[in-house]
């Protein structure tokens, strides 16, 4: 099915509910797994139990930079192809992507204080998701305040196109400064520096948090489908009325 | 360019008549950096440490605050429609109102810089480094706000939108603004890196800006 076919909201709404069920019953599946083997892993020689803490901090980081991409691409295909779904999934994305940024500030600043021993420090790379936080909440403010959808959604996707320059900060911020928040461990140069005891949970909840992530927007769109037709048939019923 | 040059010139002249508002940004400049020692308490030895910083940020409330006006006025008696609909490209429009801002908003701000550090114990010598700081940044402040007022604009929403909107994107601004002038004033750290990535936030944001703004009230206003 290309893309230009889920362009009919109808064809859209069937396939996300044949697909939701099983993305959902995949989401709890691996969760079970994952926290499971999460549960099981070794306590780090230093940090001792709190090392737990990354197996929900570092998904949900990745997620929230996921996040704000999926919108840029969303923008583009509102702007430049107007694909009538684009500013649909821009719109159910924001909002999941600022729980999950979120989620990564407040567990990140709860692993702080035993680690570094305080819950917050203004180095780079916390001050960064920090900002992304308040462009997520941005956007969210200019959804609210626009009364007309599609305007709101165009403005939107400007400003998410804007805020995506900070996308590239955070990922690099740990190279380009020195931060009391650890370079990349995983991926990089000469393979990963996590013991594989560890590397897989991660990996397996990175995959389940994605799951969740994808469940849940798809969710969000049907919902914001079901309310514009609701909008759109109130808004008609009104006329009638008036007529 | 004579278009280009006919609506920085119209902003400008716009901005100093009655009712313009041009030196509102500067006054306010004056009564938040007075208003500071008032709050942090009349210590020489840290308003000298910290001057710079309270320069900047009220640079930056400033700028902000007269950036509602920038296309309201404009949407309002129509002349925004026009501009759009005029031959001149709208990037090139845009870029030649907020040049005009600039001009009539900013500058001021930084000709009383050296005044209000005084009141703020700046070293004289240290002022004129202040005051390149904020010539420096504050033309990245402005074409940042101008995409947040043109979708400000697009949305009929203004006030605290606006601010809501522009003032995570100025952050790097402030970081390094504040970066620069600390570094030539108590160092060590050395004044050129964070004053050369502040001149490149202003170049990078005066083309992002004018493209941005544009679009947003294309999409905006169609």
């Amino acid at each position: 099915m290309a893309v230009i076919d889920l362009a009919n909201p109808t064809r859209f709404l069937t396939l996300v509910n044949r697909v939701l069920p099983w993305l959902a019953a995949a989401t709890v599946l691996l969760f079970a797994f994952g926290l499971a083997r999460a549960m099981n892993a070794p306590d780090d020689y230093q940090q001792g139990a709190t090392v737990k803490i990354m197996f929900l901090h570092v998904p949900a980081a990745w997620l929230s930079m996921m996040g704000w991409g999926l919108m840029s691409v969303a923008a583009l295909g509102t702007l430049v192809w107007r694909h009538p779904l684009a500013d649909v999934a821009g719109k159910a994305a924001a909002p999941i992507g600022a729980a999950f940024t979120f989620i990564c500030l407040v567990t990140g600043s709860l692993w702080g204080r035993p680690t570094w021993g305080t819950y917050w420090v203004w180095d780079a790379r916390l001050t960064s998701v920090l900002v992304l936080f308040l462009l997520y909440l941005g956007v969210l403010a200019l959804y609210w305040t626009a009364e007309d959808p599609g305007r709101g959604s165009r403005a939107a996707a400007v400003l998410t196109l804007v805020g995506a320059v900070n996308i590239p900060i955070i990922k690099f911020s740990v190279d380009w400064w020195n931060t009391l928040h650890q370079p990349a461990s995983l991926i990089r140069m000469g393979g990963s520096a996590v013991d594989p005891t560890i590397l897989w949970p991660l990996l397996i909840m990175a995959g389940a948090f994605t799951l969740l992530f994808f469940t849940l927007h798809l969710a969000a769109m049907r919902n914001e489908i079901l309310r514009r037709r609701v909008r759109g048939m109130r808004i008609i019923q009104a006329q009638e009325v008036r007529a | 360019m004579t278009a280009f040059t006919a609506i920085v010139v119209r902003d400008m002249r716009l901005s100093i008549r009655v009712g313009g508002g041009a030196l509102m940004g500067a006054l306010f400049f004056l009564i938040v950096v007075t208003m500071m020692p008032f709050a942090l308490g009349p210590d020489l030895a840290l308003l000298a440490r910290i001057g710079p910083a309270i320069l900047w940020l009220g640079a930056l409330l400033a700028s902000l605050l007269a950036l509602d006006r920038l296309f309201a006025t404009d949407h309002d008696d129509g002349s925004l429609d026009l501009l759009m609909m005029g031959r001149m490209p709208l990037e090139l429009a845009v870029a030649a109102k907020a040049i005009a801002h600039w001009l009539t908003t900013a500058l001021p701000l930084i000709v009383i810089t050296p005044v209000l550090g005084l009141m703020l114990n700046v070293e004289l010598r240290a002022m004129g480094t202040v005051a390149l700081t904020l010539l420096a940044g504050t033309p990245a402040l402005t074409f940042i706000g101008l995409i947040g007022a043109a979708l400000s604009v697009a949305l009929r929403r203004g006030g605290l939108l606006l601010a809501v909107l522009v003032l995570p994107l100025t952050i790097p601004v402030l970081i390094f603004g504040v970066a620069a002038a600390n570094a030539a004033i108590v160092g060590p750290a050395p004044f050129g890196p964070p004053f050369t990535i502040l001149c490149a936030l202003s170049l990078a944001s005066l083309v992002l800006g004018p493209v941005a703004a544009a679009a947003a009230l294309r999409h905006g206003l169609e």
